[in-house]
C-alpha cells in the first residue's frame, strides 16, 4: 500500500501557513453563526453577461476524462453494468483507503472506495438486498460479513417488516403503493455541503456541541433523547469526515482558503455522505454560485485563471459523474439507468430581486460541452422570467445540444422556499440545511380508481386488497356513482399509505440514520412527508371518458370489471380543455386533502408529488385495463404528462394543461417531460434557442413547475437501440432526471420512443 | 343578455381543420397556428392534402377561436410569438380570418397570414391592417411551372406581393425546392430579383421538399405524383439559398 507515502506528499503544501480563509469577504452574521445564505447574499457577484468567457477543458482534464471514459466503457460492458464491488468490508466514511483515477491528473480528489467505480457495501438498509445485489452481479460477500447481518445487527428493512400490518403488505404486493423505500435508502436529504468549505469542521462541531447543550432541558422525553443521540452521531460523523479528508491530504478542520480548496472541501463533505448513505437520490444542492465567490476572489487576486477555474469545475463534475451504489435488479426496474440524482441547482433569483446567476453556473453547464452530455450531476436550472438573457440562452443552447438539463420554476418556488433552496432528486424543493423530506414514493391512483369500481378487489389478481365497499354493478359507468366510490377509496388509500410511510421512516431514522447529511443541517428543521401519485392522466382521462363518452363495463366470470368499451369521444388531458383538466386538478387536490388528514411521523408536513421517475412502466405493468381505453400492462404517462399521443393540440396546449395542476397541493413537485424534434423547434440553431427560451418563459409564466427538455428525433433513439456502442453518451431526460439512454431496460427504451414527440413542422 | 357565442357581435363561422399550439416554423417565436380547411390550389407536393376541402374542417365560430387564443395570449407574448392562420388557404375564408386577426390584435398579439397569395384579392385593406406579417408562398416564378405545380395561374400571387409591397407589409417568402420541378436556377434567380425588388421581404425560407405528407395522400386514396422524386441535396438547397442571398435577401 502506498497511501502513506502519498499522504506525505499531499500534506506537505497544506502545512504551509494558510492565508486567512475569510479574507476579502464582506462580513455579516455568517461569521458568528452557521448561515451560508447570509454569506452568499453579502458576497455574490451576479453575472448578467453571456457565455463568451467560458473556457474549454485543460489538457489535464481531457487526459483524465479519457481515462474515465475508458472505465465507463468497461463498466457498461461488465455484468449488470457493475465494474467492481467490494466484498470484504462495510462502507463507512473512513472504511476505504484513498482512491485515485490518476493522481497526476486529478485536481479534485476523492473516491467512494479505494478504486473508481468500485461499489461499496452499505448494509443498514437491508442485508438481503446487499447480498442479492452482489450475487446478481457475480460477487460473493465475505462470510465474515454475514456473521454481522442479520444475526448481530438488525437493519432498516428488518425493522419495517417487523411492524408492517397485513393491509400494508397487501397494498405493497398488489402495487397500489409501490417503490416504498423499505428496502433501500430513502435519500432526498441534501446536506449543506457548502458549510464545510465556509466554516471548516471545527466550527461545525463546536456548533453541534452547543446544540447538544441546548438540549439539556428539564424534561428529557423521547423526542429530546432521539435528537441528542442524533446530534452525537452527527458530531462523530464530522470527525470521521476530518479523518477521511486528511487521508487525501486535506485539513478540513479549518475553512477552505482558496477556490480549489472550496471545491475540494465541498466535494469531500458530499463524498462523506455518499460513502455511507446509498439514498435513492443524493443531491448536492446549490453549490456552484456559492463556489463562484471563492473563484471570483482568486480571479481578482490574480492567482487563478479562467481556464483553471473551469478545470476545477470540470474535475469536480467528473467526480460527481462517478458516484455509484450497489443496487438490486428490482430497484433498477423502478429507477432505470443507475441514477444517483446528484442534483445541482443553477440560476434563480434572489429575494431582493438580484439574480443569483454567476459565472460559475455557466461553468457548470459548460461541463456538458467540455466532457460531453451525461445524466449526472442532474443539472437543474431554477428558471425565472427575470433571469439574465445571456444565461437563458446558454441554458437553452445546452439543452438543445445535450438534453441533459431540467428546468424548475423559481418564480413559483421562491414564494414557498426562499432563495436558498435546492432540489432533492427530481422536483422536490427544500431550504438547504433547514429542511428535509421523508421520501414516500407513490400511490397508484389509477389502480385506486379500479378498486373503487371493483369494491376494493384488485383487477389483476382478484384479491380483496382495499375495503370491501360495494362494487359498481351497472353495465355503463355513471360519473356520479364512480366518484362516490372513488373518494372513500382515496381516503382509505391515504390512510394506509401514510401509516406505511410512518413505519418506514421511523425505522429509517432508527437503523439507517443519515448522520453526516444531518450534521450539515440546523438543529430544528422542517420535515415533509413526501407522498406521491402515479397515473394522474390515466385517472383524469378515465373520469373524462365516463363523464363525456359512454364507458361500458366488461366483467370476467367472477364479476370483476376487467375491461371497458368506450363509445364516442372524450376530451383528454393535455389539450388545455377545462372539461378534463378540471378533473385532473380535482384529483390532485382531493388526494392531498386526504393525505393532510393523516398524522405523519415526527410531525412532518404532508406533501405530494406528481412524479413517476421511470416507474411509470412498472406501475403500468401492474395495472389492468382502465376506463380511458389504456390496455392492461401499458405504461402510464410519466409524471404529470398527458398520455402518449392523446395531446393533439401541440406543445403549448399540453404545457397549459400540466401548468394548471396546483403546486399548492403538490408541493413536492409536478414533473413534465417535453420532447420535441429539432426541426419543430425552429429552422436554425439561433431560432431554436430563441424558441426554447420563449417556451420556458411561457411555461413558467403559466405556473408550470417542472419541465424536462429533450430535443431529438425518434430515428436517433431507434438507431441507438440497435447500435448502443455508437451512443455511449446519449443522454435523455425522463421524469425528473436524465439517463444514459443505452442503460435503460429495453422496455423503458420502447416507452420513451412511444411517447409524444412534438414534431409538427 | 344572453352570452351564447352566436349572439356575440362579430362572430363569423369558419371551417377549421386543426390547431397547433406550439408552432415555431410559421413566423417568429412560438405560435398558435390555426389551420383552416379549403384550398383552390392543387399542389403536387401538398403535405396537408387533408385540408383541401372546406368540409374537411369543423364549423367553428371566430369568437370561440379568439377565446381559445386568449387562453394562450400571455404564453405567446412571453414566447415572443403570436398567431398564424394557415391552411388550406386561409383566404378562402377572408371574413373568418379577419375576425380572428381582429381578436388577436385586440389582445396585442403578433399576427401572421400564411398564404399562397392566389386569393390575395379576397384580403381587403382592413383585414391586412390586422396582419403584421405575411408568409407568402411563391411556388414557382414561371407561369408554366406554377401551373404545373399548383394547377392555377401565378399572376394573382405576384399582384398580391406587389400590393403588399406598396402597403409596406413585411413578407417572409417561402419557396419549396423540388428536384425536377422547381429547381430551375434561372427561374429562381428571376424570383429572387422580383422578391428583392419588393423591398418588404424580410427573409426567405427555402424549404427542401420532403415526403412527410405522402401517407396522407394514400390515406385519402389519392395518387401521389412525387413518390419517385428525391429530396434535394444539401448542396442544391445551399445553392438556391445563395441565389436569394446574392440579391441581398436574408435566408434562414
Amino acid at each position: 500500500m502506498d497511501t502513506l507515502l502519498m499522504d506525505g506528499l499531499a500534506q506537505a503544501p497544506e502545512q504551509q501557513s494558510v492565508a486567512e480563509p475569510w479574507r476579502a469577504f464582506a462580513p455579516g452574521v455568517w461569521r458568528r453563526s452557521v448561515d451560508v445564505r447570509d454569506f452568499i447574499q453579502r458576497n455574490l457577484t451576479p453575472y448578467e453577461g453571456d457565455a463568451s468567457f467560458v473556457a474549454g477543458p485543460t489538457a489535464r482534464t481531457t487526459a483524465l476524462f479519457a481515462k474515465v471514459s475508458d472505465l465507463l466503457k468497461q463498466e457498461r460492458a461488465a455484468k449488470g453494468g457493475v465494474l467492481d464491488a467490494d466484498t470484504e468490508r462495510f462502507a463507512s466514511i473512513t472504511a476505504h483507503a484513498p482512491g485515485y483515477i490518476d493522481r497526476e491528473l486529478e485536481v479534485i480528489v476523492g473516491l467512494q472506495t479505494d478504486k473508481p467505480l468500485k461499489r461499496a457495501i452499505m448494509p443498514f438498509g437491508g442485508w438481503r438486498m446487499v447480498k442479492t445485489g452482489l450475487e446478481a452481479y457475480g460477487y460473493t460477500p465475505s462470510p465474515k460479513l454475514e456473521e454481522v447481518f442479520p444475526s448481530l445487527r438488525k437493519t432498516h428493512n428488518d425493522g419495517v417488516f417487523d411492524v408492517y400490518t397485513p393491509e400494508m403488505l397487501r397494498c405493497r404486493k398488489s402495487g397500489v403503493i409501490t417503490g416504498l423505500p423499505d428496502a433501500y435508502g430513502r435519500g432526498r436529504i441534501i446536506g449543506d455541503y457548502r458549510r464545510l468549505a465556509l466554516y471548516g469542521a471545527d466550527f461545525l462541531i463546536k456548533d453541534k456541541k452547543a446544540q447538544l447543550t441546548s438540549l439539556e432541558v428539564s424534561r428529557i422525553d423521547e423526542d429530546i433523547l432521539r435528537l441528542r443521540e442524533e446530534i452525537s452521531e452527527q458530531i462523530r460523523a464530522l470527525k470521521e469526515l476530518v479523518t477521511m479528508a486528511a487521508s487525501y491530504g486535506a485539513d478540513v478542520k479549518r475553512p477552505a482558503a482558496t477556490a480549489r480548496e472550496a471545491v475540494q472541501w465541498t466535494y469531500l463533505a458530499y463524498l462523506a455522505a455518499v460513502k455511507e448513505a446509498n439514498g435513492a437520490a443524493m443531491s448536492i444542492g446549490r453549490v456552484s454560485s456559492f463556489l463562484d465567490i471563492y473563484i471570483e476572489r482568486d480571479l481578482r487576486a490574480g492567482v487563478l485563471t479562467e481556464a483553471e477555474a473551469q478545470e476545477l469545475i470540470d474535475q469536480f463534475v467528473i467526480k460527481l459523474r462517478l458516484v455509484r451504489f450497489l443496487r438490486t435488479p428490482e430497484y433498477d426496474q423502478l429507477f432505470s439507468g443507475d441514477p444517483t440524482w446528484v442534483t445541482e441547482c443553477l440560476g434563480g433569483m434572489g429575494l431582493d430581486g438580484r439574480t443569483l446567476v454567476t459565472k460559475n453556473n455557466f461553468r457548470m453547464l459548460q461541463t456538458l460541452h467540455n466532457l460531453g452530455p451525461a445524466p449526472e450531476p442532474n443539472l437543474t436550472v431554477l428558471w425565472s422570467e427575470k433571469l439574465p438573457e445571456g444565461f437563458k440562452r446558454f441554458c437553452a443552447a445546452t439543452s438543445i445540444k445535450t438534453c441533459s438539463v431540467q428546468y424548475e420554476n423559481d418564480d413559483l418556488m421562491r414564494a414557498y422556499w426562499g432563495d436558498d433552496y435546492g432540489i432533492a432528486c427530481c422536483v422536490s424543493a427544500m431550504r438547504i440545511g433547514k429542511q428535509m423530506q421523508f421520501f414516500g414514493a407513490r400511490a397508484n391512483l389509477a389502480k385506486t380508481l379500479m378498486y373503487a369500481i371493483n369494491g376494493g378487489k384488485d383487477e389483476v389478481s382478484g384479491d380483496q386488497i382495499g375495503p370491501a365497499y360495494a362494487p359498481i354493478t351497472g353495465d355503463v359507468l355513471d360519473y356520479d356513482e364512480v366518484m362516490a366510490r372513488f373518494e372513500p377509496m382515496m381516503e382509505w388509500l391515504a390512510k394506509v399509505y401514510m401509516n406505511a410511510l410512518n413505519a418506514i421512516h421511523y425505522m429509517h431514522d432508527k437503523y439507517m440514520y443519515e448522520r453526516l447529511e444531518m450534521a450539515l443541517h440546523d438543529r430544528d428543521i422542517l420535515r415533509t412527508m413526501a407522498c406521491g401519485i402515479a397515473g394522474l392522466s390515466v385517472v383524469a382521462d378515465s373520469l373524462s371518458a365516463i363523464k363525456h363518452a359512454k364507458v361500458k363495463v366488461i366483467r370476467d366470470a367472477k364479476g370483476l370489471a376487467t375491461d371497458f368499451e368506450i363509445e364516442g369521444d372524450y376530451p383528454a388531458f393535455g389539450n388545455n380543455d377545462a372539461r378534463v383538466d378540471d378533473i385532473a386538478i380535482w384529483a390532485v387536490e382531493r388526494f392531498m386533502t386526504a393525505l393532510r388528514k393523516q398524522k405523519a411521523y415526527r410531525n412532518a408536513m404532508p406533501t405530494q408529488s406528481v412524479l413517476t421517475i421511470t416507474s411509470n412502466v412498472v406501475y403500468g405493468k401492474k395495472t389492468g385495463n382502465t376506463p380511458d381505453g389504456r390496455k392492461a400492462g401499458q405504461p402510464f404517462a410519466p409524471g404529470a404528462n398527458p398520455m402518449h399521443g392523446r395531446d393533439k393540440k401541440g406543445a403549448v396546449a399540453s404545457m397549459a394543461s400540466v401548468a394548471k395542476l396546483p403546486y399548492a397541493h403538490a408541493q413536492d413537485g409536478i414533473s413534465y417531460t417535453f420532447t420535441i424534434v429539432p426541426g419543430a423547434l425552429g429552422h436554425t440553431e439561433d431560432e431554436r434557442v430563441d424558441n426554447l427560451v420563449g417556451m420556458l418563459d411561457g411555461y413558467a409564466a403559466q405556473g408550470g413547475h417542472h419541465i424536462n427538455v429533450n430535443v431529438f428525433d425518434r430515428a436517433t433513439l431507434l438507431h441507438a437501440m440497435d447500435h448502443p456502442e455508437l451512443y455511449p453518451q446519449l443522454t435523455i431526460r425522463v421524469s425528473g432526471y436524465a439517463v444514459n439512454f443505452i442503460k435503460l431496460t429495453r422496455e423503458q427504451q420502447l416507452d420513451v420512443i412511444s411517447r409524444t414527440f412534438h414534431d409538427r413542422h | 343578455m344572453s352570452t351564447t357565442p352566436l349572439t356575440r357581435p362579430g362572430a363569423v363561422s369558419g371551417w377549421v381543420h386543426s390547431v397547433e399550439t406550439g408552432g415555431t416554423v410559421d413566423g417568429p417565436g412560438v405560435r398558435f397556428v390555426l389551420f383552416l380547411a379549403g384550398c383552390p390550389l392543387r399542389c403536387l407536393y401538398c403535405h396537408n392534402p387533408d385540408t383541401l376541402h372546406m368540409h374537411d374542417g369543423t364549423p367553428t365560430l371566430s369568437t370561440a377561436v379568439v377565446d381559445e387564443i386568449g387562453g394562450y395570449a400571455e404564453f405567446l407574448k412571453r414566447a415572443r410569438g403570436g398567431i398564424t392562420i394557415s391552411g388550406g388557404e386561409p383566404l378562402v375564408q377572408p371574413e373568418f380570418c379577419a375576425a380572428v386577426f381582429r381578436g388577436a390584435k385586440a389582445m396585442g398579439l403578433h399576427t401572421a397570414l400564411d398564404t399562397s397569395g392566389f386569393l390575395g384579392k379576397h384580403a381587403d385593406d382592413l383585414l391586412l391592417e390586422d396582419v403584421d406579417l405575411v408568409l407568402l408562398d411563391i411556388k414557382a416564378f414561371k407561369e408554366s411551372t406554377y401551373r404545373r405545380v399548383t394547377g392555377v395561374p401565378l399572376r394573382p400571387t405576384l399582384e398580391f406581393a406587389e400590393r403588399l409591397s406598396v402597403m409596406k407589409k413585411p413578407i417572409w417568402l417561402r419557396y419549396v425546392l423540388v428536384p425536377g420541378l422547381t429547381d430551375d436556377l434561372a427561374e429562381i434567380r428571376d424570383l429572387a430579383g422580383f422578391a428583392a425588388g419588393l423591398g418588404v421581404v424580410e427573409r426567405v425560407d427555402v424549404l427542401p421538399f420532403h415526403k412527410m405528407g405522402e401517407h396522407k395522400w394514400k390515406a385519402l386514396g389519392r395518387r401521389y405524383m412525387l413518390s419517385n422524386t428525391p429530396e434535394p441535396s444539401a448542396e442544391l438547397t445551399g445553392r438556391v439559398r445563395d441565389i436569394f442571398r446574392a440579391e441581398g435577401l436574408r435566408t434562414a
